[in-house]
C-alpha cells in the first residue's frame, strides 16, 4: 500500500501538465476557470487537440486508438485537465457508446465508429430515457421493427443531453414486445440526420439548452447498424452504466470548484472580514473539503481494485452519490458566498464570450445558475436513490 | 500509487481476525470486561507473541516499526472485535513517545518491554478544563537536589490503572497553555505521591484521573530535552488519532455488518425488515460512511509520519472528523435498526455503539479536528 505517486506516475503527470500548459487554448481556460460556458466548438477543438497528441481516448485501449493507460493515470490526467480548466470531454462517445462498440460491436461497426469518436468528428448522444422510462428504464417504449434490410424505428426519447449539437445517438428500442421487459431490448446506432428525426429543445431551470426531446418517426435504420443481438441491448446497457459511472466521482473538477469557491471566498466580505473568514461558513467550507478528501482516497480504492479485477464493480455507485453531492454542495456555497448577487440573471452573461458590464462582483453571475443546474447531478445517470437501490442488491446483499 | 498489501501484510491481518475471532467473541469479551482488571493480561501475551506490540518499536530494539500498514490492518482488526485492552495507549502512543523523545538507556530500557508485552507504558497528558487542547499543561515540575517533583492533577487517563510506566506531562516553565515549557517523565504508577482514582468508562474500558501529590522522580525520568516535548508530543497524538480512526473503521465495518445481519433476520409483516427500502437506503447511507471512513484512517495513518507538519495536521483532522460523522451516523443508525434489541446491553451493536461514542471523545472531537483542519489549511 502507498499512497505517494511513483516516480512513473510523477512523470507522466509532469507530461500532462506540460501539455496542458502549451496547448490548452486560453480562452477556453477562462471560460471553464469562470465557470462560464463552453461552446460545441469549443468541445470538438479540444477533443481535436487531444486527438493529436495521442490521447483522443484517455481511457480506451490502445488497439482502438486510445491511450492505453491505467486506471491511476487515467485518472491523473482528469485530474490534471479539470485543475488546468480544461473542457469535459464528451462522456456520450468515449465512456459510453465506444466502450460497448468495442465490446459488442461488429468488426465494421469498430472501424466506422470508433475513430470518428477519437477525432471529435462525430457527437453522439445517448438515447434512453423515455415519458414512461426513466429510473424504471426497461419499460421503455421506442419500437423498432425489423422490415427488409432495416428497421423502422418509432417513439420519443426524452432528457437527450446535447442531442442539439449530435450527429448520431445510440439507442435502446424494443424488438420484442412480447418478452419480458428485459429482455425485449436492442441497441441501436441512428443517424440523427435521418428523415423522421426531430429534436425539441427543453428550457432547463437555469435558462440553458442542455437536453432534448428527440421524436422517431418512421425512421428507417439500417439492419447493419444494430449493435450485437437483437433483443440483448439490456445486457449492452447495464455494462455501459457501470462504465459511465467510473469517473463519476468528478474529483478533479470539484478539486478545482472548491479552489473557486475558496478565491471567491476570500473577496466576499461579510462583517468586515472575508467570509472565508466566518466561522459559520468555514465550518461549511471545511466539512466539504474534508468529504472531497475522504472520496479521492474511496476513489482511488475503486480505480485500483478495478485494475485487479478489470471491470467497473458497484462501488461506482458510492461514489456517484457522494460526488454528487459534494458537487452540489460546492454551488451551494457559492451563491451562500455572493449574498444578494446571487441574485441578477442575465442568461447571456452565463455565456464564456459576454464581454458586457458585470452586475456586482464578476464572479457572481452564473453562480446561482450553476446551483439550478446542477441539481440534475443526483439525478442522471441512475439517481441517487437508484444507486443506492444498487448498493443495497449488489454491495449489501439485502 | 496502490493500495495492495504484501503477502506478509495480507497473513498478519488474517493471523489477527483468526485470533480474535476465536479468543475474543462477545461472550469472552464480557468475562474479560467483568474481571477484576478489566483487561486480559493472557490476551495481551498473545498479541505481544503475534509481534503487534512491536509495530511501533524499531529495528535495534527488537521491533519492526515504524509499520503504519500494519497498524492500519491491527487497530481495525481490533476494533472490529472490540478489544478492550490498552493497545493504542501502550503499543502506540506509549511506544512511540518513548522512540521519539527518550534517550538510548531510555529507549532500551522501555522499548523491548513494551513489544514482550512486559511493561505497560501509556500516557497521562490531559487535565481538567483542558479538553482537547495539547498545550495546556497546569501540572508542573520542579528541579529537586535528586531530579524532579511533579504536581498536579491528570484527567481520564485511559488504562492508567493497568500501567506500570505512566507519561506524565508536565510543565518546567511557563504559564498553563504556553507552547513551550512543557517536558514529559517516566513515572512508575506505585511512585510515592502518586494517587488514582480508578473508574470504568463508558465503553467497558479502565480509567482513572491522577493525583500528584510532589511525586519524586530521578533526573533520568525526563524523556527529551526539557521544555521541548509539544512537537513530539502533537506528532505522536497524530499517530493516535490516525491509530484511533483506523479502530474506528474496524468497528464501523463491524456494526454495519450486525445491522445487514440482523435485518435479514428479522421479521415483521411477514418478511424480513431488510426488504424495507427505507432499512435499505439507511444501510446503504451506513455504508458509504464506513468506506469514507476507511478512506481516511488509511490516509491518516499513511500520512502520520509525514514531515510537513502541516500536511500531517490536515489529512489527520480530517480523518478524525469523518470517522466521528461516520460514528455518530452509524452507531446511531445500527441501534435505530436492531429496534428494542439495540438499546439492550445484550447484543454487539449496544457495545458497539459505546465504543463509537468513546472514540469521539477521545483525542479531540469532531469539532476541534474540524477547527484545527481549518487553521491547519490557513496556515
Amino acid at each position: 500500500m502507498n499512497l505517494r505517486f511513483t516516480p512513473e506516475e510523477l512523470a507522466f503527470r509532469d507530461e500532462v501538465r506540460a501539455f496542458l500548459a502549451e496547448k490548452l487554448p486560453p480562452d477556453i481556460r477562462e471560460k471553464v476557470l469562470a465557470g462560464l460556458h463552453v461552446s460545441p466548438e469549443d468541445t470538438v477543438r479540444w477533443q481535436r487537440t487531444l486527438f493529436e497528441r495521442g490521447w483522443g481516448g484517455p481511457n480506451w485501449p490502445k488497439e482502438f486508438g486510445g491511450t492505453g493507460w491505467d486506471p491511476v493515470r487515467q485518472y491523473v490526467f482528469e485530474e490534471e485537465c479539470a485543475a488546468a480548466g480544461a473542457p469535459r470531454l464528451l462522456p456520450f462517445g468515449l465512456k459510453m457508446v465506444g466502450p460497448v462498440i468495442m465490446r459488442f460491436g461488429s468488426a465494421e461497426q469498430q472501424q466506422r465508429f470508433l475513430p470518428r469518436i477519437l477525432t471529435g468528428e462525430d457527437w453522439w448522444c445517448q438515447g434512453y430515457s423515455e415519458p414512461g422510462a426513466g429510473s424504471d428504464l426497461a419499460s421503455l417504449k421506442m419500437r423498432a421493427e425489423r422490415q427488409g434490410d432495416h428497421y423502422l424505428v418509432n417513439g420519443q426519447k426524452t432528457w437527450i443531453t446535447l442531442a442539439q449539437h449530435a450527429a448520431w445517438i445510440f439507442c435502446l428500442v424494443r424488438t420484442d414486445p412480447a418478452a419480458k421487459p428485459q429482455a425485449g431490448i436492442s441497441f441501436l446506432l441512428v443517424d440523427m440526420r435521418s428523415p423522421g428525426v426531430t429534436v425539441r429543445p427543453i428550457t432547463l431551470l437555469d435558462g440553458t439548452v442542455e437536453v432534448n426531446e428527440v421524436f422517431m418517426e418512421d425512421v428507417k435504420v439500417p439492419l447493419e447498424n444494430l449493435v450485437g443481438k437483437e433483443n440483448e441491448g439490456w445486457t449492452y446497457a447495464k455494462f455501459l452504466l457501470g462504465h459511465e459511472r467510473t469517473n463519476i466521482a468528478g474529483i478533479g473538477a470539484s478539486k478545482r470548484e472548491l479552489a473557486r469557491l475558496k478565491r471567491i471566498a476570500a473577496s466576499e466580505r461579510k462583517n468586515g472580514r472575508p467570509i472565508l473568514e466566518d466561522p459559520a461558513f468555514a465550518f461549511r467550507l471545511a466539512q466539504v473539503e474534508i468529504d472531497l478528501m475522504a472520496l479521492e482516497i474511496t476513489n482511488l480504492r475503486v480505480l485500483s481494485a478495478e485494475a485487479e479485477r478489470r471491470a467497473p464493480g458497484p462501488e461506482a455507485s458510492i461514489l456517484k452519490i457522494k460526488g454528487t453531492e459534494i458537487q452540489q454542495a460546492l454551488t451551494e456555497l457559492m451563491v451562500q458566498a455572493v449574498g444578494p448577487y446571487a441574485l441578477p440573471f442575465r442568461r447571456e452573461a452565463l455565456d464564456g464570450a459576454f464581454e458586457g458590464p458585470a452586475i456586482g462582483p464578476t464572479w457572481a453571475a452564473p453562480l446561482a445558475a450553476t446551483y439550478c443546474n446542477y441539481r440534475k447531478t443526483s439525478i442522471y445517470g441512475g439517481s441517487n436513490e437508484i444507486q443506492k437501490n444498487i448498493i443495497t442488491a449488489m454491495i449489501l446483499g439485502l | 500509487m496502490h493500495f495492495s498489501l504484501t503477502a506478509e501484510q495480507q497473513l498478519l491481518a488474517d493471523t489477527v481476525r483468526r485470533f480474535l475471532s476465536k479468543e475474543y467473541g462477545f461472550e469472552a469479551r464480557l468475562r474479560i470486561l467483568r474481571s477484576e482488571e478489566g483487561w486480559s493480561r493472557d490476551v495481551w501475551s498473545q498479541l505481544a507473541e503475534m509481534g503487534l506490540l512491536a509495530l511501533q518499536v524499531p529495528e535495534e530494539h527488537g521491533g519492526m516499526g515504524p509499520a503504519p500498514v500494519e497498524t492500519l490492518l491491527t487497530l481495525s482488526a481490533l476494533g472490529g472485535a472490540l478489544v478492550v485492552e490498552p493497545y493504542l495507549a501502550c503499543a502506540v502512543l506509549g511506544a512511540a513517545l518513548v522512540r521519539d523523545l527518550g534517550s538510548k538507556a531510555q529507549r532500551e530500557a522501555l522499548l523491548p518491554a513494551i513489544a514482550a508485552g512486559e511493561k505497560i507504558v501509556v500516557p497521562a497528558h490531559g487535565e481538567a478544563g483542558a479538553r482537547y487542547a495539547l498545550a495546556h499543561v497546569a501540572t508542573a515540575a520542579s528541579r529537586s537536589e535528586k531530579g524532579w517533583v511533579l504536581r498536579g492533577g491528570k484527567a481520564v487517563v485511559l488504562h492508567a490503572p493497568a500501567a506500570d510506566v505512566l507519561l506524565v506531562t508536565a510543565r518546567t516553565s511557563g504559564a498553563p497553555s504556553d507552547p513551550r515549557g512543557l517536558s514529559l517523565f517516566a513515572v512508575p504508577r506505585d511512585a510515592k505521591g502518586l494517587g488514582l482514582v480508578p473508574y470504568a468508562t463508558i465503553d467497558g474500558r479502565r480509567a482513572a484521573d491522577l493525583v500528584l501529590d510532589g511525586v519524586a522522580v530521578p533526573a533520568d525520568a525526563l524523556l527529551g530535552e526539557e521544555g521541548g516535548a509539544l512537537p513530539v508530543l502533537e506528532a505522536v497524538m497524530d499517530l493516535g488519532v490516525a491509530g484511533l480512526c483506523a479502530e474506528a473503521s474496524g468497528v464501523l465495518q463491524a456494526t454495519l455488518d450486525g445491522t445487514i445481519e440482523y435485518t435479514k433476520t428479522r421479521r415483521q409483516f411477514g418478511v424480513p425488515i431488510a426488504k424495507f427500502q427505507a432499512l435499505q437506503h439507511r444501510m446503504a447511507d451506513m455504508l458509504i460512511h464506513v468506506e469514507q471512513a476507511r478512506s481516511m484512517a488509511t490516509l491518516a495513518l499513511l500520512r502520520a509520519d509525514d514531515r510537513d507538519a502541516r500536511e500531517r495536521r490536515r489529512a489527520v483532522s480530517a480523518a478524525k472528523v469523518v470517522a466521528g460523522q461516520a460514528g455518530r451516523f452509524v452507531g446511531q443508525q445500527a441501534v435505530q435498526l436492531h429496534g428494542g434489541m439495540g438499546v439492550s446491553d445484550e447484543v454487539p451493536v449496544a457495545h458497539q455503539f459505546k465504543r463509537l461514542l468513546a472514540i469521539e471523545q477521545t483525542l479531540g472531537d469532531t469539532d476541534h479536528h474540524l477547527e484545527r483542519f481549518i487553521a491547519a489549511g490557513a496556515a
